[in-house]
């Protein structure tokens, strides 16, 4: 197994898809001769040529929507958001186009696109450039949501959503594209809809997805040092969403908190834990809690950034409430 | 234009140039985080500009905005503070550099979505008109900002309803690393609104005077007629997209750059003052050491200005 980072690991996905599939295009904003706003297309301009590795204009609802035309005609398009604050400008054709026509149309049209890009706070950002939408996307019927945490399960769920002939959310998170893991070498899929014990322990369930499972595996060693073991569940896919795997974990544990870099109101994180609710109510030993970032706009200044998003300390603290410690 | 006005264009000029030399060494140490674009090189373009309006008109820019907000009146210290994220910043330390707002003096952000602000100028010239107020709106954008919705739909309205608005764009020739080639279908971006049937100019964008004298014009037209204009200035953006991007890399040369800053507008102008005996070497260094004094303050008073409550977090969501 190699070690490589989650940018790299992305990038293999799309170079490998776009070799076994003349289909496959990238579309997006700095793409192709800039190697990529987040460098995540690095070289693939070079390999791919600019048929294939579009750099466009300023101008999401135009090239969103050109994905969704190419898409519903045959091609595979990957459109790339530089960042999913940019998506909310395309919103129309995701929400409109993509997520309603094959069934408007009976059946009769698919539209095989996905959608990718950075997402979440980085540092300092301020409020246009620091959003966690995931939460947004997951009310839509007709789309899948996918959120990958670590370099191989970035790969694998790209190379799924690529070939899935449905239009797929894929949320990257901007400060992640650095970090490292261990990629088994050769072709490998994370399928759709399947979610990943990240960490076993019997004492609490942590759910997380994204950048927030790193946050919650800190927090998990935090309370290993007091005794406590925590399970950590990553989704990987919050639309839709597997809950056998959410509702094995409470059913050892009886306890969870879930952590969600989004607000707090209409969050994924209350969706999960209302099915929590219905399917596992007897196993609860505790309220569920939620650990999201705080319900405003994110401000610029570093002291106020750090304390408006999720950290281990919060989650630490919330698994031991759960825990009446 | 009268001597005094003269000087305080340049003078203007290079309090930007060198509070954002200031800021980028700030930023280097660490001081300011997040996304800093600087506007070293366009300076003639919002000083320009706000030379021809009066103090009462309103002013929106993108996210590249030191510039305007000290052109319209900002105070550097205000400024400085809040590009260190404090709490007596300009936005009390929640927006940072790429969200300042000054509306006592007319300087409505900040604004970091391509395109986001045109509409709201748009509507800022629907409400003098309203009222029935003689006030000006000038909306900045960068020549990457034309290709959205947001832009034709607001000339658009714009022109269909007679608002009293100017939309400047400063073509610097690159939205990031993209040249205005590679993502424009046109090369003359003033013909943008012919297709709105709206008054239109393009000016060079590092000449100060030629950038007065047409924004002097079209704010005329704005003020008397209530009709809007969309003028295009061609300028160029001597360092990186912002601070975290190369100056040069994939996407231009260093010899295009250098090329770029003989025409540097601060110097140009420089010349041209020296040239007609409005201003001599002794007075220049004397500009110099008061606004080096002024710079120096502002790094002051960002460093000393405490950093916002965690209180504030949840002040300003609403009005209360
Ligand atoms: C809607 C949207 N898409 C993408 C971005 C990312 N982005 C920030 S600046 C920029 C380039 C803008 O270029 P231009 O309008 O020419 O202005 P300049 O930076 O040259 O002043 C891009 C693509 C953004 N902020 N908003």
């Amino acid at each position: 197994m190699a070690e490589i980072t989650f940018r790299e690991a992305l990038n293999q996905a799309m170079a490998e898809e776009m070799e076994r599939d003349a289909n496959v295009f990238l579309m997006g904003e700095e793409v192709g001769y800039y190697q990529g706003a987040y460098k995540v297309s690095q070289g693939l301009l070079e390999r791919f040529g600019p048929k294939r590795v579009i750099d466009t204009p300023i101008a999401e609802l135009g090239f969103a929507g050109l994905g969704i035309g190419a898409a519903q005609v045959g091609l595979r398009p990957i459109i790339e958001f530089m960042t999913w604050n940019f998506s909310i400008l395309a919103m129309d054709q995701i929400v409109n186009n993509a997520a309603k026509l094959r069934y408007m149309s009976g059946g009769a049209l698919k539209i095989p696109v996905v959608f990718r890009g950075a997402s979440g706070a980085a540092h300092q950002l301020g409020a246009q450039h620091s959003q966690s939408l995931e939460a947004w996307y997951c009310n839509v019927p007709g789309l899948i949501v996918m959120a990958p945490s670590t370099p191989k399960d970035a790969k694998g769920m790209l190379k799924s959503a690529i070939r899935d002939d449905n239009p797929v959310i894929f949320i990257e998170s901007e400060v992640a594209y650095g970090y490292k893991g261990e990629v088994p070498e050769g072709e490998y899929l994370v399928p759709i809809g399947v979610g990943d014990v990240k960490r076993t322990g019997k004492d609490v369930t942590i759910i997380a997805w994204s950048k927030m499972i790193h946050v919650a595996l800190e927090a998990a060693n935090m309370l290993a040092q007091e005794g406590i073991e925590a399970e950590v569940i990553d989704p990987r896919t919050l639309r839709p969403l597997d809950e056998q795997l959410l509702l094995t974990s409470i059913e050892k544990t009886n306890r969870c908190v879930i952590v969600e870099e989004g607000w707090p109101y209409a969050g994924v994180g209350a969706e999960i834990s209302h099915r929590i609710y219905q399917n596992a109510f007897d196993h609860l030993d505790a309220p569920i809690l939620r650990v999201t970032s705080e319900d405003v706009p994110m401000p610029y200044a570093k002291n106020l950034e750090q304390a408006v998003i999720p950290s281990a300390p919060k989650v630490a603290a919330a698994a031991k409430k759960v825990l009446y410690i | 234009m009268k001597k005094e006005k003269l000087l305080e264009l340049y003078r203007m000029m290079l309090l930007i140039r060198r509070f954002e030399e200031r800021t980028a060494q700030m930023y280097g140490l660490q001081k300011i985080g997040g996304f800093c674009h600087l506007y070293i090189g366009q300076e003639a373009v919002a000083v320009g500009t706000v030379a021809a309006l009066r103090d009462d008109d309103y002013f929106i820019a993108a996210y590249r905005d030191h510039g305007h907000i000290l052109a319209k009146g900002g105070d550097p210290k205000a400024v400085m503070a809040e590009l260190f994220g404090k709490a007596g910043g300009v936005s009390k330390g929640k927006g940072g550099s790429m969200h300042l707002f000054d509306v006592a003096k007319g300087f409505y952000g900040g604004h970091g979505i391509v395109a986001g602000q045109i509409p709201v100028a748009t509507g800022m010239a629907f409400a003098a008109k309203y009222r029935g107020e003689d006030r000006v709106t000038v909306c900045s954008m960068g020549e990457g900002t034309v290709h959205q919705g947001a832009f034709h739909e607001s000339l658009n309205l714009a022109s269909l309803w007679k608002l009293p608005v100017i939309y400047l764009i400063e073509n610097n020739r690159y939205g990031m690393g993209t040249p205005l080639e590679r993502a424009s279908a046109v090369w003359d971006l003033s013909q943008k609104a012919c297709s709105y049937d709206m008054a239109r100019a393009t000016v060079d964008g590092m000449d100060v005077l030629k950038v007065h004298e047409v924004m002097a014009e079209a704010v005329e037209r704005a003020r008397k007629l209530s009709e809007p204009s969309l003028i295009e200035a061609r300028t160029y953006r001597f360092r990186g997209h912002s601070m975290s991007d190369p100056v040069h890399s994939h996407y231009r040369t260093k010899d295009e750059v250098e090329e770029q800053k003989t025409h540097d507008p601060l110097l140009k102008f420089q010349s041209y003052l020296l040239e007609k005996k409005y201003i001599n070497e002794d007075q220049i260094k004397a500009y110099e050491d008061e606004i080096k004094t002024i710079v120096k303050e502002s790094v002051d008073f960002a460093e000393n200005s405490p950093e916002p409550a965690l209180e504030a977090i949840y002040e300003d969501v609403y009005v209360e």
